[in-house]
C-alpha cells in the first residue's frame, strides 16, 4: 500500500505553542503537532504527557490559553466541537458516541438529516448513502441497515463511528484509541479501514497505546512528554524501544521551551 | 507501510475473511420478520386474540360495530394523551403531570368561555347548537395554552436545572391541580357549549371524537417515525451525549419534548369538556398511570430511545378491551385491573428479554 498524497505542501492541520493550564496543572507547555493531508499520524505519550488535552484543544472541547491552530495553513480559533467540524475536523471518541436504539444510517446522518418537506427525514436516501459509502469504505456490516447498532459487536459500531467521522470529514479525522477495547481481527478490520480513510486523501490523527498497532499503520510518529513534543519519527524511523525512550525522556530530537 | 510489518497485518486480514465472524453474526433479516419480532406486533396480535376470543363468547354483543365504536370513543381521549407522553417516555423522561395539565386544559376551557359573549349572556351558558367558530376555537387555544404551559415548566425544569423528570412532573402534578382548584373554587363548572365537538359526526358518520383521536395518532406517528424531530427525541433517549455531540440541542429538544406532552394533555382537557359537558377536578386522578402503562404495553421503552406511537394505541386498546369485554361476558370488572397488571408486566418483561438477547455490549 503506497500513499497517494505523501508530499502536498502543508499540513492539513498544525498547532503551534498551545498551553493550557488547568489550576495548577499545566496540561500543555507550548505542545505543537502537525497532520498531514492522505498520512496517519500517531500522537504518541505516557499517561498524562497531555495527549488527550492536545485533542481536545483541537477538536474543539477546550479552548487554549496561547499557542495557535492552523487548518491548511489558515490560522483558526475553535470554540466548540461543531465549529470543528465545519472545518472538516472530525473525532472519533474513544466511547464511541453512537445511539444505540438507532441503525447505521440514523447514527451516521444524526445531526445531519437529509430532510424533506424540511421536518423530515429521507430515511431511503440516508440509507442508500450510507450503504454506498459503507462500501466504498469497506465497512462490512452493511448487511442490515435496519438493525439498531446495539446489536452490532464492538469493532462493528467503531467502524459505524469511524466511518461517520469520514464521510463528514473534509480535512482531519481524529481518533482516540480507536481499537483500545477491539479483539485482534476486530483491530485489523479497523486499521484497514484507517488505511483506506488515509489513501482517499484525508489526515488521519491516531492516538494509541499499542506501539506495534502504531508503527505498523502510522506514517508518521509524533511523542509527547509532559506537555510538549519531544520527538517526530516518519514511517521506518523507529522502532518500539525508540519510542518508549521517547516517551520516558531518554530520547529528544525536538528543542522545546 | 514496511516490508516487516505487512505479512503481520494482511495474514490477519485473512484470518479475518476465512473466519469472518463479525459479518456472519448479524444475519441478513427481512422486513417482514424485523416487523414480527418486536413488540408491537406482539401486543397487536394478543389484542386481537383478545376481540376475537370476547366475540365468540357473547356473539353479537362484544364484536358489533356499535360496540367497538363506543369503544374507540371511550378511548379517544386518553389516546390523545397516551401519543403525547410516547414521546416524553421516548426520552427516558416520564411524565406523571398529565391529569393536572388535562384539568388545567377543562379550566382554561371553561374559563374561556366565561369570558366569550354570545347574545346577551356568556358561551358558557350557551347550548350546544348557538356555538359558532370563536366559541369552538378560543377555549381551544385556552386549553393548549394551559397545557403548554405545564409542559414548559417541567421541561425547563427538566431540562435545564436537570431536576429528575419524576420529581418534576410529581411536583407539577400536585401544583397544577392547586392552581385548577383554585380557579374552580374547588366546584366543578358544566358546560355545552361546545359539545357539539365531541357529539357530532362530521366525516362519515364516525364521532368526531373518533376522527379526532385518529388525526393525533397519524401527526404522532409522522413526528415520531418520519421527522426529524421524533429522530432526535430518540437520539437522546438512547445516548444523550451522542446527540449532544452531533451537535442537537438538547435541552431545547427536552423543553419541546415536554410542550408535547403538555399540550396533548391539555387538548384532552378540551376534548373532555367537550365529551362530558363539565370539568372534573376531582377526575383524571390515574390518567397518568393509564397513559404510561398503555405507552409500556405498547413497546415504547422506559429507558427511551426505542418508541412506537402504533403500539400505544394498541396499549390503550388493550386495558379498554378487557374492561368492556369483562362486562359484557359478565365477569366482575375488577379482573380487568388484575388482566392489565398482569398483562403489563408480561409485555415489558418480553422486552427487556428480546432486547437483552439482542443487544450486545
Amino acid at each position: 500500500m503506497t500513499t497517494t498524497n505523501q508530499v502536498s505542501g502543508g499540513p492539513a492541520l498544525e498547532a503551534r505553542d498551545i498551553t493550557k493550564t488547568f489550576g495548577h496543572v499545566r496540561a500543555l507547555r507550548g505542545a505543537s503537532f502537525e497532520a498531514f493531508p492522505g498520512e496517519v499520524t500517531a500522537l504518541i505519550g505516557d499517561n498524562g504527557a497531555g495527549k488527550s488535552t492536545l485533542i481536545k484543544v483541537l477538536s474543539g472541547v477546550y479552548s487554549p490559553d496561547a499557542g495557535q491552530i492552523l487548518v491548511d495553513g489558515k490560522v483558526v480559533h475553535i470554540s466548540h466541537p461543531r465549529h470543528a467540524a465545519a472545518l472538516g475536523i472530525e473525532t472519533v471518541y474513544q466511547d464511541l458516541a453512537l445511539a444505540p436504539d438507532l441503525d447505521a444510517p440514523a447514527n451516521v446522518f444524526l445531526g445531519r438529516e437529509i430532510r424533506r418537506f424540511r421536518v423530515l427525514h429521507h430515511q431511503g436516501k440516508m440509507r442508500q448513502l450510507t450503504e454506498t459509502r459503507f462500501k466504498e469504505l469497506g465497512v462490512g456490516l452493511v448487511q442490515d441497515m435496519r438493525v439498531p447498532v446495539a446489536a452490532f459487536s464492538g469493532g462493528q459500531k467503531q467502524s459505524v463511528a469511524i466511518a461517520r467521522a469520514a464521510m463528514w470529514a473534509e480535512h482531519v479525522i481524529i481518533m482516540d484509541e480507536p481499537t483500545a477495547a477491539l479483539g485482534v481481527v476486530q483491530t485489523a478490520n479497523v486499521l484497514r479501514l484507517i488505511e483506506t480513510i488515509r489513501d482517499r486523501g484525508l489526515a488521519v490523527v491516531l492516538i494509541s497505546h499499542n506501539l506495534l498497532e502504531v508503527l505498523q499503520v502510522a506514517d508518521r510518529i509524533e511523542v509527547m512528554r509532559l506537555g510538549a513534543r519531544v520527538a517526530r519519527f516518519r514511517k521506518g524511523e523507529a522502532d518500539a524501544e525508540r519510542l518508549i525512550a521517547a516517551m520516558t525522556g531518554s530520547y529528544v530530537t525536538e528543542v522545546s521551551a | 507501510m514496511t516490508e516487516q510489518d505487512k505479512p503481520t497485518l494482511s495474514a490477519e486480514l485473512e484470518a479475518e475473511q476465512t473466519t469472518d465472524v463479525t459479518a456472519a453474526e448479524i444475519r441478513p433479516r427481512s422486513r417482514w420478520r424485523t416487523v414480527a419480532g418486536s413488540q408491537v406486533f406482539i401486543t397487536l396480535a394478543f389484542l386481537l386474540l383478545l376481540i376475537a376470543a370476547f366475540t365468540m363468547l357473547e356473539p353479537g354483543k362484544f364484536g358489533t360495530v356499535n360496540n367497538l365504536t363506543l369503544l374507540a370513543q371511550n378511548v379517544a381521549i386518553l389516546t390523545v394523551v397516551s401519543v403525547g407522553t410516547t414521546f416524553v417516555i421516548a426520552t427516558a423522561g416520564i411524565d406523571l403531570s398529565i391529569p393536572s395539565a388535562i384539568i388545567l386544559g377543562e379550566v382554561f376551557t371553561v374559563k374561556a368561555l366565561q369570558m366569550i359573549p354570545v347574545g346577551d349572556r356568556m358561551a358558557v351558558a350557551i347550548p350546544a347548537d348557538e356555538a359558532n367558530a370563536l366559541v369552538i376555537v378560543l377555549p381551544l387555544l385556552a386549553a393548549l395554552f394551559a397545557g403548554f404551559l405545564i409542559g414548559a415548566i417541567n421541561g425547563m425544569l427538566v431540562a435545564y436545572l436537570r431536576i429528575a423528570p419524576f420529581i418534576t412532573t410529581l411536583a407539577t402534578l400536585g401544583a397544577g391541580l392547586g392552581v385548577a382548584l383554585l380557579l374552580m373554587n374547588g366546584v366543578n363548572a358544566a358546560t355545552y357549549a361546545i359539545a357539539q365537538v365531541a357529539d357530532s359526526d362530521l366525516f362519515f358518520g364516525v364521532s368526531n371524537l373518533i376522527v379526532i383521536a385518529l388525526g393525533v395518532v397519524i401527526l404522532g406517528y409522522i413526528g415520531m417515525h418520519m421527522s426529524i424531530f421524533g429522530r432526535h427525541t430518540l437520539a437522546i433517549g438512547s445516548n444523550e451525549e451522542a446527540a449532544r455531540r452531533v451537535g442537537i440541542n438538547v435541552k431545547r429538544h427536552l423543553l419541546k419534548v415536554y410542550i408535547v406532552g403538555g399540550v396533548a394533555a391539555g387538548f384532552a382537557g378540551y376534548l373532555s369538556v367537550a365529551y362530558f359537558t363539565t370539568t372534573s377536578v376531582a377526575g383524571h386522578a390515574t390518567d397518568n398511570l393509564r397513559a404510561i402503562t398503555a405507552v409500556a404495553l405498547g413497546g415504547t421503552s422506559l429507558f427511551g430511545g426505542v418508541a412506537t406511537i402504533i403500539g400505544t394505541v394498541v396499549g390503550v386498546w388493550i386495558p379498554a378491551v378487557l374492561q368492556n369485554g369483562f362486562i359484557i361476558i359478565r365477569v366482575q370488572p375488577y379482573w380487568q385491573m388484575i388482566a392489565v397488571g398482569a398483562v403489563l408486566v408480561a409485555a415489558v418483561a418480553l422486552d427487556q428479554w428480546r432486547r437483552r438477547s439482542q443487544n450486545r455490549s
